[in-house]
């Protein structure tokens, strides 16, 4: 800490456009430290793979491979800028995906189902917020009384996969919007609106305003601000999303699975911090998310193209969320001192 | 009596006891206990060894969450070192050598114990939010273990291997003496020395233990690496029980059910004071509780949804709301009954 203080009164110069850029923006350097790194990733494979790597078909399937994913971080900025954490997503989208395709399989039209799976992930997100908001539970503990919950559930509904006919749902993965070489699932779609609808309400909405307010400061936020409502609502926000991821995800794999998304929980956490939002909360970014997914995903992608273990994910996603804190960390202690 | 139940060890064995006797009621062959080549047999006697892996997680993860931390990396490091001591004993010429069983077993402890020194030393030195610090290890750690293991599920025939989870001495399992030495090595470690009120005075305020003068660095430190040691020692208990080290299976959701276990025995998550018989209380019921989903013939798969319930009501329990709430309710009718009584009082004047 102290090495960095001291290069903090060092750096201090004449302000050129950078530095007051960075002195206004300091909480948009993680994620443009994102965008960075998604680039560089994209030009090293590229030339590691000679060429073969950056291809219309690669990009427009890291899209559909990863939209459950960003439906769930998307739910997932929400949470943590106001300073929660919820553990639930992963198996809010396995409870909801399999609920799905039993009622599907049932003969239940989707008219009823998909509204049906929706509700069940924003009252697993209610009960979360309700005992964060008015009984003072930790958000970690109750969000994982929620993964217990809807993990259950998913088994409770079946004990095994669960095959998707309906045409309407296969049709949602299986339709490819061709643009040239260039292609777009409805799955992708669906994932895209949520990210730009996650986005206009953060940036351009009152509620989105509270959402920051309750993260960056508690005190703050009690002027005459909704901090009950949106505390509640940010976690209901997340299990709808995570009751979307479900319909995604039982569209791409064409079946449910009560196993689905076990872990998912921390991929979708650790997109969110790799995009750019603090843990601590008051900072962040749902289109820094979406990077945080991508850059995600292209490791993953990367790691098959070569041919590697797929564990030498984990053990990446893990190294470069260590590096990323770590940044995040010097950058609030740098504005903490600031203000 | 009053003394007794405001003693907060009261509601968890109160749990405990209640889930033992619905237990015995509901089938008497429960609390039976025979006797068999000098081993005694039984399924509480089943529920103290199995409960050995928790228990070692929970102890760590109680002194973690003393000091205002967490640790979610403990079934990552169970997946590491039980990948490391399979690995060893199984590249050995003789499986089956004792010599080679206590070699894998303390490397895989010094392999634990260095993932505690790193989870450490994010948490004390770079000062990062413990459930970030230990996410990274707990993301990064089973890509470990599933390196060390090379993708496969390693398994070995090694009878002092296995002795570990399922040898008896004197009567009753090996695995239980394991779990009662961890648990009496820490609570003497915490308790006869000033190391425990240190801990609890990190965890309740650092700043005024740091300017009294208490090196909550080290202590820190220690508290995560003691976690993670004790987290090895589950990963070989657990390898040891199924013979085999799963990378991705070993500890799955062990730091959930530690940190439940913790709660339960009442100890808060907000750091500070810190039982450890609680804990051990906690482990017991949840194994109890394990042990009664299985009886009731719901699939296991089944019994987060119960473990869920237990969560929520035991949540809403300790919420200071609620208690709050509770004497408020308990003081409107207190003085309405004395109103009460004093009017009876001055009737009968």
């Amino acid at each position: 800490m102290t090495s960095l203080d001291t290069a903090g009164t060092t750096t201090r110069k004449p302000a050129g456009y950078f530095e007051t850029f960075m002195s206004r923006r300091a909480s948009l350097l993680p994620t443009i430290a994102a965008v960075v790194i998604l680039i560089l990733l994209f030009i090293g494979a590229e030339i590691m793979l000679r060429g073969d790597f950056i291809t219309p078909r690669n990009i427009s399937a890291l899209l559909l491979d990863n939209a459950y994913l960003l439906i769930l971080a998307v739910g997932m900025t929400f949470v943590i800028v106001t300073g929660g954490i919820d553990l639930s997503v992963g198996s809010v989208m396995a409870f909801t995906g399999i609920w799905l395709a039993k009622l599907l399989e049932a003969g239940t039209s989707l008219a009823i189902a998909i509204p049906a799976i929706l509700l069940a992930g924003a009252l697993v997100g209610l009960l979360i917020g309700v005992l964060v908001q008015f009984f003072d539970v930790q958000p970690f503990i109750a969000s994982l009384a929620g993964l217990f919950l809807a993990r259950g559930l998913a088994f409770v509904v079946s004990l095994s996969s669960i095959k998707v006919e309906t045409t309407e749902v296969l049709w949602l993965q299986s339709t490819r919007i061709h643009l040239g070489e260039w292609y777009i699932t409805p799955t992708g779609i669906l994932a895209l609106l949520v990210v730009f609808a996650g986005a206009w309400v953060m940036q351009f909405t009152r509620f989105g305003r509270t959402t920051y307010a309750i993260g960056g400061n508690q005190q703050a936020a009690l002027m005459g601000l909704k901090v009950a409502r949106t505390t509640v609502a940010v976690y209901v926000i997340s299990g709808v999303c995570g009751g979307l991821a479900g319909l995604v995800l039982t569209a791409y794999s064409g079946a449910g699975y009560p196993r689905n998304g076990v872990g998912t929980e921390l991929d979708a956490i650790a997109a969110v911090v790799i995009g750019g939002t603090v843990l601590a909360g008051g900072r962040g970014y749902v289109l820094g998310s979406m990077i945080g997914v991508f850059v995600y995903g292209t490791i993953k992608t990367i790691i098959s193209f070569m041919g590697a273990e797929q564990s030498w994910t984990q053990i990446i996603i893990g190294a470069l969320l260590l590096v990323f804190i770590v940044v995040q960390r010097a950058i609030v202690a740098r504005s903490d001192r600031r203000s | 009596l009053r003394r007794v139940i405001k003693h907060r060890l009261f509601w968890p064995v109160a749990t405990l006891v209640s889930l033992i006797l619905i237990n015995t009621v509901a089938r008497p062959q429960f609390a039976s206990i025979t006797v068999q080549d000098g081993r005694l047999y039984g399924a509480l006697i089943d529920i103290l060894r199995q409960s050995a892996p928790l228990m070692l997680v929970s102890l760590g993860m109680t002194i973690v969450i003393a000091t205002r931390g967490i640790d979610l990396s403990v079934g990552a490091v169970m997946a590491v070192s039980g990948a490391v001591a399979l690995t060893i004993i199984d590249g050995s010429a003789d499986p089956g050598d004792l010599n080679v069983v206590m070699l894998a077993v303390v490397v895989a402890i010094l392999a634990s114990l260095l993932l505690g020194i790193w989870n450490g030393f994010l948490v004390s030195l770079l000062g990062i939010q413990p459930i970030i610090a230990t996410l990274v290890l707990m993301l990064a750690g089973r890509g470990m273990a599933l390196l060390i293991t090379e993708g496969f599920i390693t398994t070995v025939n090694s009878t002092p291997f296995e002795f570990i989870s399922t040898g008896y001495l004197l009567l009753l399992p090996f695995a239980f003496f394991i779990w009662v030495a961890a648990v009496t090595a820490v609570a003497l470690m915490e308790r006869r020395t000033a190391l425990g009120v240190l801990t609890e005075a990190v965890g309740i305020n650092p700043e005024a233990s740091r300017l009294a003068g208490v090196r909550s660095r080290g202590i820190i430190w220690s508290a995560y690496a003691a976690s993670a040691v004790l987290a090895g020692i589950a990963g070989i208990i657990y390898a040891s029980n199924i013979k085999a080290a799963d990378a991705n299976a070993a500890g799955q959701f062990i730091e959930l059910y530690a940190i439940l276990a913790v709660v339960l025995g009442g100890t808060s998550l907000m750091g500070g004071k810190f039982s450890l018989a609680g804990s051990v209380v906690g482990v017991l019921i949840i194994q109890t509780l394990e042990s009664t989903i299985l009886f009731l013939g719901v699939p296991s798969a089944e019994s987060p949804v119960f473990f869920a319930v237990v969560v929520v009501v035991v949540v809403v329990i300790q919420s200071p709301r609620l208690h709050r709430f509770a004497r408020d309710v308990a003081r409107s009718a207190r003085s309405r009954g004395t109103t009460e009584s004093t009017g009876d009082a001055e009737v009968a004047g």
